[in-house]
């Protein structure tokens, strides 16, 4: 899987505040990054700019490889039974083996549960099973953390810790701790305007 | 189909504005679901996802003016059938009225599509939505409406035309306006 994401020299402004400059991240293959900063530092914008959400004010953004994006909007129908919200995504994936990931992230029992049902820690695990079954070499995790469990946590390190190990890039902005592969911390107060 | 009930069953004022009725009837139609059809899509991250699959905003906001369309149009059209019995309304004007709503509601639909992604991240917008699609919905309204009061078919085709511009350019400034939502 080669793949790359590379930022050079970025800067985020929001409204006339200026969060952050000079930031430059050369995202390779098998690389993970811990984006750190306090609440309102730009971590989700940082995300959403390296998935081409957003505008940088300066920099540019460079991606080789299918993106990813995991962040607090779920993007599932809130109506709809859990596996038909997934299968929406699934269908557009073109993911033909969904199980796999499921199983993972103990999402069997609930698939005929209603999305608006579920718990944040399962609406969560839904999001990563997305992701999984997305099976695309960039990931990009805004609090992916939130709401899981010990144990869930336990098991998202170790699917992240495999993606890179396949040759994928983990691109995580968390202000939890998080147990990353050789991980590369980038605190966002350094770059701070 | 409340509106002869209320107005009392004078025949010749039924027939006479039972068209324009069903012309009001269409836009309100069209109105009602505004609220939903982009605002919480939105809020959901439903359009950021299919833009990272590389899907553009113009092109979901095309689809979904289809189904805003399909929504709202067949059922008025069927509808069309017993509100001009209980109207009133000869064979002629009811074919009228059919054709011409055939040739609006893809404008109003893209009408109001345009207007639900402009106000989808404002709070309070489908009270905007509804306010904003009035005045540009009007020469789809004079027109089809009007298309009643004349014989030959030129309003019908005026009607048309309207519609099919207002279809091509609605995507585009739905998509611009999902956009800008993200920046904001």
């Amino acid at each position: 899987m080669q793949a790359h994401l590379v930022a050079t020299d970025i800067a985020c402004r929001r409204g006339d505040r200026l969060l952050f400059r000079g930031l430059s991240l050369p995202g390779r293959s098998g690389d993970a990054y811990h984006i750190t900063g306090a609440n309102g530092i730009g971590k989700s914008s940082l995300i959403r700019i390296l998935a081409g959400l957003l505008r940088p004010f300066a920099g540019t953004v460079e991606r080789e490889g299918a993106m990813g994006l995991v962040d607090d909007r779920l993007a599932l129908d809130a109506n709809h039974s859990l596996g038909d919200a997934l299968a929406f995504w699934q269908k557009l994936d073109g993911c033909t083996n969904p199980g796999r990931a499921l199983e993972v992230l103990q999402l069997l029992p609930l698939m005929d549960v209603p999305v608006r049902y579920l718990s944040t820690g399962q609406k969560k695990r839904a999001a990563l099973a997305r992701l999984l079954n997305r099976r695309c070499p960039i990931w990009l995790l805004d609090e992916p953390l939130n709401g899981l469990d010990a144990d869930a946590q336990k098991a998202f390190e170790t699917l992240i810790a495999l993606h890179c190990s396949g040759g994928g890039i983990a691109i995580v902005a968390s202000h939890q701790p998080i147990a990353l592969p050789s991980p590369r911390t980038i605190d966002l107060a350094g770059y701070a305007a | 189909m409340l509106y002869p009930f209320a107005v009392g069953p004078d025949a010749q004022l039924l027939a006479r504005t039972g068209g324009g009725v069903i012309w009001v009837a269409a836009l309100l139609a069209a109105i009602l679901p505004l609220e939903k059809l982009v605002a919480g899509d939105l809020e959901a991250g439903m359009f950021d996802q299919l833009h990272l699959r590389g899907i553009s905003e113009e092109m979901t906001m095309a689809v979904r003016l289809l189904a805003h369309w399909l929504a709202f149009a067949p059922l008025l059209l069927l509808a069309t059938l017993p509100a001009a019995a209980l109207l009133g309304l000869d064979g002629q004007t009811t074919r009228t009225v059919v054709l011409g709503l055939l040739a609006g509601t893809p404008g109003l639909a893209a009408v109001g599509l345009a207007v639900a992604a402009l106000t989808a991240s404002l709070r309070g917008g489908a009270a905007l939505a509804g306010l904003m699609v009035i005045p540009l919905a009007v020469p789809i309204l004079i027109f089809g409406a009007g298309s009643l009061a004349r014989p030959d078919p030129e309003a019908l085709l005026l009607t048309g035309a309207i519609s099919l511009a207002l279809c091509a350019v609605s995507p585009f400034a739905a998509g611009a306006a999902i956009k800008a939502a993200r920046e904001g």
